[in-house]
Order: C-alpha cells, then structure tokens, then sequence
C-alpha cells in the first residue's frame, strides 16, 4: 500500500438483502488507487462495478473489509459522515445524467455548490473548467434543452464544482453518441491531466476505458 | 438556493400548485368569513341598539340573554313610569318578533320613537299611514327589491310599504306597534324599553335609582351593557365553540392537503432526491426543502383564502345586504396564517421524513 493511495480496499464484501434472498454484489475486492489517477474499470453487467462505485462514493456501506477514501475509514462512518463524503471528497457522473430536470444548467451546478458549503463564493478556477468544457453559453437552459453531450457535460461540471478529491464517472458515456462520447471523455481526460482529478470510470467500452491510466477488470464481484 | 428549488418545484407543476393553494384556501375562506360574520352581525346589532337614541334600555326581570328578545314581558303602563323618573326625558317601547333568522321586526310607536331617537332618517316615504304600514330600510329594501307604495309580505300577511329609512336604528323592518303587540297576542306588552336621558353621563345614577325604586325586578343595561351583554349572549350560544370546530376542521383539510400533495410530490421526485443525496444533500435539507414548499403551499393558500373570504364579503353584501353583515375582522389574518402553517408543518412531515429516508441508490434508480 502507498502512502500517495487515495483509494485504498482489502478485500471489500457487499451482501444486499433482497427479500429473504442474501446477494454477494463483491466477494472480497482488493484495490488501491494513486492520487491523480484515472483508473477505467470495466467488466459485465452485474460483475459489481456499480457497487463498488456506491461504496467509494459513500452511497452505502460495505458489509466487510477494509474502505479508505482519502483517509476515512468508510467502515465506521455513520450515515451523516456518508453524507459528508458526498458532498465534499466524492463527485457522481452518472449514465443518465441525472440533472435536476426544473432548473437550469447554472441553477443545477449552483445546487452542488450550495450543498458543498461553497454557495456565493467567488471560484475563478471553476470558471476556467467551464471553459473548458465549453458550456458557458449553456448554463441558462434547462436539461430538456441541452444535448446529451452537454448535459453530461453539465452533469461533469456539477460533479467537480466543489473540487471533491475523486471524481466517479458510471458509464459517462452510456447515453451519448461516438462524437459526444469522445468529447466527454476529452473532457474526463483533460481535468485529469489539467487538475490532477482522481478519476474512477465505469464502462462497457473499451476504447473509452482506453483513456485511463490503468484498466481493471472486474467479474463475479470480484476485480481480476 | 433552497428557494429557488422550491419554487422551480412550483412552477413545474402548476397545476398542483394551484389545486392546493384553492384547497388550503376553501377552510381559510370559512374561518375568515364565519368570524366575519360574528363580528359583522354583532356589531350591526349593538349599532342598531345604539342607534335606537337611548341611553338606557330595560327589560324584563329574567331577560338575561339579550338575543333572546322575543319575550313581551314587560308592560306598556311602564313607559309613563319612567318618563317621571328624574333625568328621564323620554320612554320608547319596542316589541320584538323574528321573522326570516336573523331578521327581526320592531313594532315601535313613531311618537315615542321620534322623542328618543330623534327621528328616522327617511330616504324615501314616511311614518305608518295605516295599521298595515311597513319602514323598511335601504338594506332589507335592496334584498328584497322593493319600493314606497309596493306591499310586501311579512308574518303571513301583506304589509304597504310606507318608508325606506337610511338604517342603523333598531330592526331592518319596523311596524306599528299597536299591530304588532295584537298579531302577537301581546296587547300592552313590550319586549325593551329604551330611556333617554337629559345627559348619559347620568346614566350609572339613573340605573341605581331605577333599580332601587322597581326593586331589582327588572334588567337595567347601559347601552355599553348591551354591546357586552350582545357579545356574551353569542358566546353563551356556542360561537366560540362553532368557530373552534371550524378551525379545527380547517388545520386537519390543510394538514390532509398538504399531506396528499406532498406525498405525490415526494413520490414524483424520487430520483430528484437521489440526485440531491449523491451531491451531498443531508436529511435535513430534504427535509427542510419538503418543508419549505409545504409552508409555501400554506402561505399561498392562506392569501387565496383571504381573497376569497373578501370576494364572499362582497357577494353575501350584494345578495343578502340586510340578512347579513360581514366584516374583514384584519387580526385573524396572521391568526388564521399561523393555523395553516402549522396544517402545512404537520402535513410535511411524513412526507419529508419518507424523502429523507429514501435510499439514494433505490432512489437514483427510480424511473
């Protein structure tokens, strides 16, 4: 284990109760992720990778193993230190964007902020990252007006808007056609290289999984 | 921010917005016109009483509730009785009937009448001509359309209308009151007695002194008794209680409309909230957002409700001008808002903790 690791898993085990059934969503996964890394994990549906995102991104809590996301331990956090996480280490992209559908592009990242603490503070670097991600005449739309593209592109700006140390992007590019999948995968790539973001990126894809430092796979729970 | 939210909430949904606001308005429109109402008839009647020009009204020994005016108990051979009291400058005897609730007709005897109230204030017509002769004032004669010369049927018969007065003295209907005491088998007898005096700030002395020389066997009233006699009589009646169920009536439709909107709405926002938990969102901030549109909701349909409880004013004005008197009593405005907010309050709880108890996983990926 490094000490640059902001990601640091041994052998992490999530069981959901459905109904009276017990399913094992991860059999004991080992992971370690540097500081400034853009990892791709991909795998098959069900193979657990969206669980291990809900379990980084303080969505649910591991059943057992050790989860330390830059230095908490996720094991002993209460559901109101979940809450810290998400709203100050951890950013979500989603395959579905998941904006906020009655606001408008700015109101949705304005949100985020508001959520973060960070609402009415000036943030020149913000306002740099939505240059890059070419959205600044877009923010007074609301999602039904924008493209897929740039809604996710939206969706990425509210992600990192108060500057969370990993960035979870699930299938980013899910929902997109190939000139928007690449653009947002630019984008993804640039904030790496740009910010030094964490990213972590689910994805069935293998060229986009090709945009990462390092690829891993996962099948049956478990990351091989 | 959480404003904003809010109210995008509100505007997406218009529709809902406006279904609550007019159901949260309905009960705020009924407690606001029934204590209108109250308000408006009591002080009509202590007007009325006021208006009659006395200062001093009597009535018979166990009259105590001032509403229940129909009792004739007292005689006419009283009226020269009191007239030689020292102070007492003039005696006017009024017998009382109802005839539509809340109408009441006052047979009076336009002599006795003129002496103590200084006369009527015609607008068109004059006194009784004849024994079927009816004043009636401008409100009763809007209500029900009618004119000098025309007849109009009252207590079974037909009565000439020989004035329309400007009101405010005594009933909307006055009738001769010879008539009226022998329609009612109550010849000689008189329901109040109004007294006038040579100056009212004698009025404590005169009340001891008629009280002392009938021996207490009669009710002796101020005409500031009476505004407070008119209030307790109303209350004794059950109005506060009234008034009480109706608001009672009021928090559980707010708290039962809010409640419905709410969940409907918490229900539709299902992945919103997920959204809102991924980003960091707490408990509390669902909470207080579920919260905030409830009070919104409540805010909205208590102004709703006071525009409404005006626009009843003015259409029970116009339709029933002389049946009823409604007045916009401003303190129950922040009363009656306070009494929605907390329906709202109740009404957002459940909702608001379902929303903030909502697993973000379960909720992100509700469709």
């Amino acid at each position: 284990m490094s000490s640059g690791d902001i990601i640091e898993i041994q052998d992490l085990r999530k069981v959901y109760t459905v109904g009276k059934v017990e399913v094992s969503a991860l059999r004991g996964v080992d992971l370690n992720v540097k500081r400034g890394e853009f990892l791709s994990i991909i795998g098959p549906s069900g193979s657990g990778k969206s669980t291990l995102f809900h379990i980084i991104g303080g969505l649910t809590p591991p059943s057992q193993g050790k989860v330390r996301v830059d230095d908490q331990d996720l094991a002993s956090l209460t559901d109101a230190g979940r809450t810290n996480l998400r709203k100050r280490t951890v950013g979500f992209v989603f395959q579905k964007f998941n904006l906020l559908p009655n606001l408008t592009a700015r109101d949705n990242i304005a949100v985020a902020r508001y959520i973060g603490g960070n609402d009415g503070k000036s943030d020149p670097k913000f306002e740099e990252v939505l240059g890059l991600l070419g959205i600044s005449n877009r923010l007074d739309h609301k999602p039904n007006a924008l493209s897929g593209g740039e809604q996710q592109r939206i969706a990425i700006a509210r992600a990192i808007v108060n500057h969370p140390a990993i960035l979870l992007a699930d299938e980013p590019t899910g929902n997109l056609d190939t000139e928007n999948s690449k653009a947002v995968l630019e984008v993804l790539k640039g904030l790496n290289e740009t910010l030094g973001q964490t990213v972590l990126m689910i994805t069935h894809n293998p060229e986009a999984a090709a945009y990462g430092h390092r690829v891993v796979t996962m099948r049956d729970g478990k990351i091989i | 921010m959480t404003g904003k939210m809010v109210l995008a909430n509100l505007k997406h949904k218009p529709m809902r917005s406006l279904l609550s606001f007019l159901l949260i308005g309905v009960p705020v429109t009924l407690i606001l016109t029934l204590v209108g109402l109250s308000h408006g008839m009591l002080n009509d009647a202590e007007r009325r009483a006021r208006g009659s020009g006395g200062d001093i009204m009597v009535r018979g020994g166990d009259s105590k509730a001032i509403l229940s005016g129909g009792t004739a108990n007292l005689s006419e051979g009283l009226i020269p009785f009191f007239e030689k009291q020292p102070h007492v400058k003039a005696a006017m005897g009024v017998i009382t009937h109802s005839v539509e609730l809340p109408l009441v007709v006052n047979g009076v005897d336009s002599g006795q009448f003129d002496r103590v109230s200084g006369g009527l204030h015609f607008i068109s017509g004059g006194w009784f001509q004849g024994e079927f002769d009816v004043i009636v004032d401008q409100y009763y004669a809007k209500q029900k359309k009618i004119h000098v010369g025309e007849s109009i049927k009252i207590l079974n018969r037909d009565w000439r209308v020989s004035g329309i007065v400007e009101g405010g003295q005594l009933a909307h209907i006055l009738v001769p009151l010879k008539t009226l005491q022998g329609l009612d088998s109550a010849t000689n007898r008189l329901s109040f007695i109004y007294l006038k005096l040579d100056d009212p700030a004698n009025t404590q002395i005169v009340m001891q002194q008629l009280n002392e020389v009938t021996k207490g066997g009669y009710t002796i009233w101020s005409m500031a008794d009476v505004a407070s006699q008119f209030r307790e009589s109303v209350n004794s009646q059950g109005l506060n209680e009234f008034i009480f169920v109706i608001i009672g009536i009021g928090v559980v439709i707010g708290f039962a409309v809010v409640c419905l909107s709410m969940y409907m709405a918490v229900l539709q926002r299902t992945r919103e909230i997920g959204i809102l938990k991924s980003l960091g969102g707490s408990k509390n901030f669902i909470l207080g957002i579920i919260w905030l549109e409830a009070l919104i909701l409540g805010l909205g349909g208590t102004a709703f409700g006071i525009l409404l409880s005006i626009g009843a004013k003015y259409a029970i004005e116009i339709l029933k001008p002389a049946s009823f008197q409604v007045e916009i009593v401003y303190i129950w405005w922040p009363i009656v808002l306070g009494i929605t907010l907390a329906g709202a309050t109740l009404g957002a709880l459940y909702p608001g903790i379902s929303a903030a108890s909502h697993d973000p996983i379960e909720a992100l990926a509700y469709e």
